[in-house]
């Protein structure tokens, strides 16, 4: 069967994040950039179930600017067969994101999504939802193990108590969660692989989907900081500070 | 045009963060429903009707709400999401869940876990695990949002709104709920502790973990753990707190070998006071504690349990 895996690119998970001083978003000018960690988990999922003989082809699609090429080369060369970019402006937001993914997925007829369950940047946690109410496709958000069995998939899925068990009927969106897998580094010769790989470049006009945003930043700012704390010499004078002063005890 | 809040439960009580979630509500203003839908939960719906500011509760009782299931419990809320401004969820799993399904099938960008309301239209949201604070304006027609709990107090008891039954939608039949493995636990909910103990990577061992349960059936607090204890296999998930996993702001937090990566420190570091137990002096942890010990925690924790 076919997966479609979507990717995004975010600024590097270890890069500290500086809101810009005019207080219209984050810095992003010479910033590392990578491809959002559960994204990687989505693709490492798909190229692990196309090696187990599940999967036959693996299409990875970003939206975003034209560098998400690159997002989608890392992708191509941890094992994905071809890449769709369809390119639209960073700040591009979920809805409009989810639409775009929807027109591909009827284009492409995948009979698995598998996407990450949020990306590092806008902590949005919703575009996946999203794409499988638009498909009206069964959704399984937050998974850490899937086992397709013909027409259906097993699932688990991380719920704030503990595990959920789900049968979800095939076509379906996924979202990864951490515990799913460990994606894989890419090697040299996979990465000079990855740039013979087919890459298409489409407009948001050719899929027939309006991007306007919906949502206006008005100010972005740094979260209150906390006051300096007080380092205590011993755990007695810890418990003296935590009863008397803070009074939390 | 009112309110809806989708309460999350347990089929007889409210779970943490619903009743933040009408507090959020009541800062929009407008009169809050409150839409309780599960299998076998009339008791949770009589308690919903219970909460102060609750102008009225619909209860939809049928087999395929069990676990809230995103599929059916959406096509619930959009089939009745015509009266109301303003759809609220808790953000927590349940309602990241099923709620941006409700935003796309009423086309709205929904809002997530917002900390703040502004106004009616604009909310503030954490972006990039905390380290940013974004002001949004929504130009939607229906406002979806998903509720942070730590940004809003809980709303008290002391009403008694109206319970009326709701028909439940058809089943989707999209999904079939197996059942559910929940870690069992005697201590608090780590989203509903006062008091919350953490492990990090600095545990060395799952194991190891039982000195921090030990501070915890002390205070009467909650474990948690930070993403590298989790990743190395010492405690199960749901035991996460941080970016990824669950959003705390108890009255005490004690951080106990962790480090304080940038992803743990965005789900605790509103906590009101924050103990840090690190024998690194380097240790960024540092940074966000009020008070800050620094110390070998196998020596530290058992005379900390031992001082109480």
């Amino acid at each position: 069967m076919k997966v479609l895996v979507t990717v995004k690119r975010v600024i590097d998970p270890y890069v500290k994040v500086r809101v810009k001083s005019d207080g219209t978003g984050v810095e992003t000018a010479n910033v590392k950039m990578a491809m959002n960690p559960f994204c990687e988990i989505a693709v490492e999922q798909a190229v692990r179930m196309k090696e187990a003989g599940v999967v036959t082809e693996i299409v990875a699609v970003s939206v975003g600017v034209a560098q998400s090429q690159e997002t989608l080369r890392t992708a191509m060369a941890m094992g994905a067969d071809r890449g769709i970019l369809i390119e639209a402006p960073a700040d591009i937001q979920p809805l409009a994101v989810a639409k775009l993914v929807k027109a591909v997925v009827d284009k492409e007829q995948p009979k698995l999504v598998i996407m990450g369950k949020q990306a590092i940047d806008d902590d949005a946690n919703q575009t996946g939802q999203m794409v499988s109410a638009l498909l009206g496709w069964p959704q399984s958000a937050f998974t850490s193990a899937i086992t397709v069995n013909g027409d259906a998939a097993d699932v688990t899925r991380e719920v704030d108590g503990g595990l959920e068990k789900l049968t979800i009927k095939l076509p379906a969106v996924i979202t990864t969660d951490l515990r799913l897998n460990e994606p894989r580094y890419v090697t040299l010769p996979n990465i000079m692989k990855a740039k013979k790989k087919p890459l298409e470049t489409l407009k948001p006009e050719a899929l027939g989907v309006d991007i306007a945003p919906r949502l206006k930043t008005l100010k972005v700012e740094e979260p209150p900081k906390r006051g300096a704390g007080v380092k205590v010499a011993d755990v007695a004078e810890l418990v003296a500070k935590l009863k008397n002063e803070a009074k939390v005890i | 045009m009112g309110i809806l809040v989708i309460a999350e439960h347990d089929g007889r009580q409210l779970k943490p963060g619903t009743t933040n979630t009408i507090t959020a509500a009541a800062k929009i203003g407008g009169d809050i429903a409150v839409l309780v839908a599960g299998h076998n939960c009339a008791e949770a719906a009589q308690a919903a009707a219970k909460v102060a500011g609750v102008a009225k509760v619909l209860h939809a009782d049928a087999a395929h709400y069990a676990g809230g299931a995103a599929e059916n419990l959406a096509a619930l809320v959009v089939s009745i999401a015509g009266g109301y401004s303003h759809i609220l969820a808790p953000a927590t799993g349940f309602g990241k869940n099923f709620m941006p399904r409700v935003a796309a099938a009423l086309d709205v960008q929904q809002v997530s876990d917002i900390s703040a309301v502004v106004s009616a239209d604009t909310f503030v949201r954490p972006i990039y695990a905390g380290n940013a604070m974004a002001t949004v304006q929504s130009a939607d027609k229906v406002k979806v949002i998903t509720v942070r709990a730590t940004g809003f107090d809980a709303a008290g008891e002391g009403g008694s709104a109206a319970v009326e039954a709701l028909a439940a939608g058809p089943d989707t039949g999209l999904s079939k709920f197996n059942g559910q493995e929940l870690s069992k636990s005697d201590r608090p909910e780590l989203t509903a502790a006062k008091i919350i103990v953490s492990g990090g990577r600095g545990m060395g061992s799952g194991e190891n973990f039982k000195l921090l349960e030990a501070l915890a059936d002390k205070l009467g607090a909650a474990v948690g753990a930070s993403r590298a204890a989790v990743d190395s296999g010492f405690v199960p998930n749901d035991y996460q707190v941080g970016q990824t996993g669950k959003i705390v702001a108890p009255e005490l937090y004690i951080a106990v070998g962790i480090s304080g990566a940038i992803q743990h420190l965005a789900g605790m570091k509103d906590s009101k006071v924050i103990v840090a137990i690190n024998k690194d002096p380097e240790a960024p942890i540092f940074a966000v504690a009020s008070y800050w010990l620094e110390a070998d925690l196998f020596n530290a924790v058992p005379e900390l349990t031992a001082a109480l």
